[in-house]
């Protein structure tokens, strides 16, 4: 039995046109430790997957069950660092922290014990010397970071992230993707990452889970990445099996799951092809 | 004209050593001028328009009739406050002149009632106003944060508010005074009937606003902001402190807004409606009176509800400026 395992998960959402099927058989076993990325195109549902994982949607058919118990509702032992940050407006980033801290661990630490750990959490994604500034008054990146801090603060069995860089420039992104590496390294969390870009699967991924297109999307190949860690972009640049990895990823994306797709749709389409060719 | 403007231009910039700009400065005559400007022009048609309305108590009074109309309203409130302060006088010197004579005397220690003047009546519309808003905002913040968070509720009680909200005051009046005069049956009563018709009324109409921009606010709390909560498994409380009130707060206050506004123009009709005691009072009973002053003196009346008005949405205002986490959302 693996530590996270997603059994023949199905999800159908009720449409005013009648049930679509997003997700059909979905199963994946992930051990502890492992860093997974989840690669596809746009609409294809990888959201939904680790919407079904985190609890917030549930499978109408099979599951997930996280260390031989069924996930049937969100908790925070399955955090998740939501494509836009989604920090409370109100808050300042250190408050942020502080709720989830509090929820968590409202029994088992002090007070000192749990400022010393919403300290210690944001000082781990840089964040310490903006602790007390609110969303609006630091950069997407800096928010980004504190929405990491924020899961990893509720110490969870899995960490979940959606995009997590998906907004940001290639310059902030590669830093919180060094950082992401370095917090791993130093935690050996199981984590499981949603993204666009095929250079940060290969980068960060001990396997990459590539889908098929929807509806009814499933996983269609799944590529186990054995480069050794820790990992230097600029290194990996040109390092020959790295690329092989790249390229075998592009494969899938482009010539195996093409996306034919209507006018209105092409425009995003390209603007993905840019970017992983620009990454 | 210009030199006018130029002149104070100068002496500023020369006392801030050029620590503002002339921007600045023409910015600061914009803010301050413009609505000097529009003020003085509105006092000209004001006075033109009087001018040519004649009415059977004589001429629409203008601004100059009006100011003199408020001092006299001044004068009267003091002249009656300094009456009774006579009759205490008068009262204490004749007590104790009996208890000089004999100490075991028994004296009466009266209170004498002043007439209700303009200024008590201002201060009886305050009051209801506040507390029939207050009662209002108790009802209609809560019940609107569970609507909002229910869509269920929400489908199941909307028609009813829907149905409910349009209805004029006017229409509301002799249900609530009958239902008073039942319910409300005491030897003793701490607070007079009146005041709880025009409270009640002022309620029941100025719930509305608040309710439905507390229940819109509450039910638009970003998708996200609840996955957040539902991943904290944050309890019921909680998410609703933390997470759903901050988050509608820019629009419970809209709703606050609008319901203080409603509150004050309900509370005047119901009082003139009703006869009960404040600035509606004073409005119909001028109104009755018609001697030529009266008119002049409801133009007194007007200005001031009108500036009450004003003011109480600048209190509202002030207050979410104080509360609320989004200074930009506070608006004009
Ligand atoms: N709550 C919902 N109700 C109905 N349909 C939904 C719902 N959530 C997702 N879908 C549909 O399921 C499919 C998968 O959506 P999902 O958000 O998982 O895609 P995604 O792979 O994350 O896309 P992207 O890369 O653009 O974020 C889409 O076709 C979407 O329209
Ligand atoms: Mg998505």
């Amino acid at each position: 039995m693996s530590f996270l395992e997603i059994s023949q998960a199905s999800i159908e959402f009720p449409t005013p046109k009648g049930p679509f099927k997003a997700l059909d058989n979905v199963n994946l076993h992930i051990k502890q430790g492992e860093f997974v990325s989840l690669i596809g195109h746009s609409g294809c549902g990888k959201s939904t997957v680790l919407n079904i994982i985190a609890g917030l949607y549930q499978a109408t058919e099979g599951g997930v069950i996280l260390e031989g118990k069924e996930v049937n509702e969100p908790g925070p032992e399955r955090a998740v660092v939501f494509q836009n940050h989604s920090l409370l407006p109100w808050l300042s980033a250190y408050q942020n922290v502080e709720l989830a801290v509090k929820q968590v661990f409202k029994k088992t630490k002090t007070k000192q014990e749990m400022k010393d750990w919403i300290e210690h959490n944001l000082e781990l994604v840089h964040m310490e010397h903006a602790m007390h500034k609110r969303p609006d008054e630091i950069s997407g990146g800096m928010k980004q970071r504190v929405g990491i801090a924020r899961a990893l603060a509720m110490q969870p069995k899995v960490l979940l992230m959606d995009e997590p860089f998906g907004a940001l420039d290639a310059l902030t992104r590669a830093h919180l993707q060094d950082s992401v590496m370095e917090i791993q390294e130093k935690l050996g969390n199981t984590i499981i990452m949603i993204t666009h870009d095929v250079d940060e699967a290969v980068l960060l991924s001990d396997r990459i889970v590539m889908m098929t297109n929807g509806p009814a999307a499933t996983i269609g190949e799944i590529l186990t990445i054995d480069l050794e860690r820790p990992r230097d972009r600029l290194a990996l640049a040109d390092d020959k099996q790295y690329n092989d990895y790249r390229t075998e990823v592009l494969r899938f994306l482009y010539e195996k799951q093409r996306k034919v797709e209507p006018i209105s749709n092409a425009q995003k389409k390209s603007n993905i092809d840019k970017k992983s060719q620009v990454a | 004209m210009l030199s006018f403007l130029q002149a104070p231009r100068q002496a500023v910039s020369s006392y801030f050593e050029g620590g503002i700009t002339q921007d600045q400065i023409a910015n600061l005559l914009k803010a301050i001028g413009l609505p000097v400007l529009g003020f003085l022009c509105f006092l000209l048609l004001w006075q033109f328009a009087a001018n040519n309305i004649v009415t059977s108590l004589g001429n629409f009074p203008g601004p100059s009739e009006v100011t003199t109309q408020f001092q006299t309203l001044v004068a009267e409130h003091k002249e009656e406050r300094a009456n009774v302060a006579k009759k205490y006088e008068r009262q204490k010197v004749r007590n104790e002149k009996k208890l000089a004579k004999n100490p075991d005397a028994k004296v009466k220690w009266r209170t004498y009632k002043s007439r209700t003047t303009f200024f008590d009546q201002i201060l009886t519309s305050l009051w209801t106003v506040l507390c029939g808003f207050l009662v209002a905002s108790f009802i209609a913040i809560p019940l609107g944060i569970i609507i909002g968070l229910s869509a269920n509720i929400y489908s199941a009680i909307n028609p009813i508010i829907q149905t409910l909200k349009p209805v004029s005051p006017l229409a509301w009046l002799p249900l609530v005074t009958m239902v008073v005069s039942a319910v409300y049956v005491s030897d003793n009563p701490s607070v007079s009937k009146s005041f709880l018709v025009s409270m009640i009324t002022v309620s029941l109409c100025s719930l509305w606003p608040t309710l439905i921009n507390t229940a819109v606010g509450v039910a638009a709390v970003p998708k996200d902001l609840v996955n957040v909560s539902q991943v904290l498994r944050l309890n019921w409380l909680t998410h609703v402190y933390k997470i759903v009130i901050p988050s509608a707060i820019p629009m419970i206050f809209t709703g606050l807004r609008l319901s203080i506004g409603i509150a004050w123009m309900v509370l005047i009709a119901a009082e003139m409606l009703a006869q009960n005691p404040g600035l509606g009072k004073f409005v119909w009973d001028e109104f009755q009176n018609g001697s030529s002053n009266s008119l002049g003196r409801i133009m007194v009346a007007i200005l001031v509800i009108g500036f009450i008005g004003f003011l109480l949405d600048r209190i509202i205002l002030l207050i979410q400026r104080v509360v609320s986490w989004d200074k930009s959302s506070v608006i004009r």
